[in-house]
């Protein structure tokens, strides 16, 4: 494929975007895992929250 | 029977839901961005006027469109977070910040790559590059109040105002290039009288604007995710917090 002379900057700004997207979806996924094994992690102690509202649910509970 | 709203509006049935999405939205975002790379590139004919540059064009709008809906989204999200109380309108918000500044970034970095060898320069201090830039600030502004505020009650507050007083950007933004001297072409998809773009490029940008757009989805439900479970942790600590401090007070009692 010949882009002409205007290559690098059609090359480095596809390259950005890959790189962006690549980097969010990694620290999504890789945030993801981190709260599931903290979760699991209060599971194993047997740590319950009080009855109440959904955790989650309300801005108040944070 | 509760309606799709009410059902969404409970986290466990969020998750639930969002679950069996997430696996079919992320495929369909990866199919559609492959089959708009297919067109960029080996479909779409060069620009008659920008020649081969104008490819940059196939992210750039649709990173700009992202871009601009994110931050939509964000004040809807602050609407029904101060107006309707919803219950998850706080969690979409948040979630929705950092993927917005992304694609901001993305449409000011691409752009300026555009405009090198279209303009002859990467940044002018125009009415649309500087709007956009403004916008990116916003949201580095919104992530930053929000955790700077240790009370997360007031932070969604106060960062929900600053969203719905920023939405007035979206229509600077718009029609910047419409209102002064700007190296920037004008619109020329979302305008009244219909898109002026030849259908051999207009096919591949909005292929490209759809996969970003479900793309853009799917990061935003797995960011949605994250935050609920975010909120169940900190809601597991401060319940173990308190049985802690309950222990040591029955403990000093006897």
């Amino acid at each position: 494929m010949d882009l002409g002379p205007n290559a690098p900057f059609i090359w480095t700004a596809y390259g950005m975007v890959a790189f962006v997207i690549a980097g969010l979806i990694t620290w999504l996924v890789l945030d993801g895992r981190e709260q599931q094994r903290r979760l699991a992690d209060f599971e194993a102690r047997g740590v319950k929250r009080r009855a109440g509202p959904e955790a989650g649910a309300t801005s108040a509970e944070g | 029977m509760q309606s799709i709203t009410q059902r969404l509006a409970n986290p466990t049935q969020f998750m639930r839901l969002s679950a069996r999405l997430l696996p079919w939205v992320a495929a369909l975002a990866a199919a559609i961005i492959a089959y708009g790379l297919y067109l960029a590139f080996f479909v779409a004919p060069p620009d008659y006027l920008h020649g081969e540059i104008a490819r940059i064009m196939f992210i750039h709008v649709p990173s700009a469109w992202m871009a601009m809906a994110c931050y939509a989204l964000i004040a809807v999200s602050a609407f029904g977070l101060l107006v309707f109380r919803h219950p998850l309108a706080d969690v979409s918000a948040k979630a929705a910040a950092p993927i917005g500044a992304a694609f901001t970034f993305l449409a000011l970095f691409t752009g300026s790559l555009w405009g090198k060898p279209a303009w002859g320069t990467y940044w002018v201090w125009d009415a649309r590059l500087t709007s956009v830039l403004i916008l990116f600030f916003l949201y580095l502004g919104l992530i930053a109040l929000r955790s700077s505020i240790e009370d997360e009650t007031l932070a969604s507050k106060l960062t929900a105002i600053l969203a719905l007083v920023g939405i007035v950007m979206l229509p600077i933004i718009k029609f910047s290039v419409d209102w002064g001297n700007t190296l920037h072409q004008p619109s020329s998809v979302l305008k009244l009288g219909g898109p002026t773009i030849h259908s051999s490029i207009l096919t591949p940008l909005l292929v490209m604007g759809a996969g970003f757009l479900v793309l853009f989805i799917a990061m935003h439900l797995k960011a949605m995710r994250n935050e609920i479970l975010r909120r169940r942790v900190k809601a597991l600590q401060l319940a173990e917090v308190a049985r802690v401090q309950a222990g040591q007070v029955t403990a000093a009692a006897e």
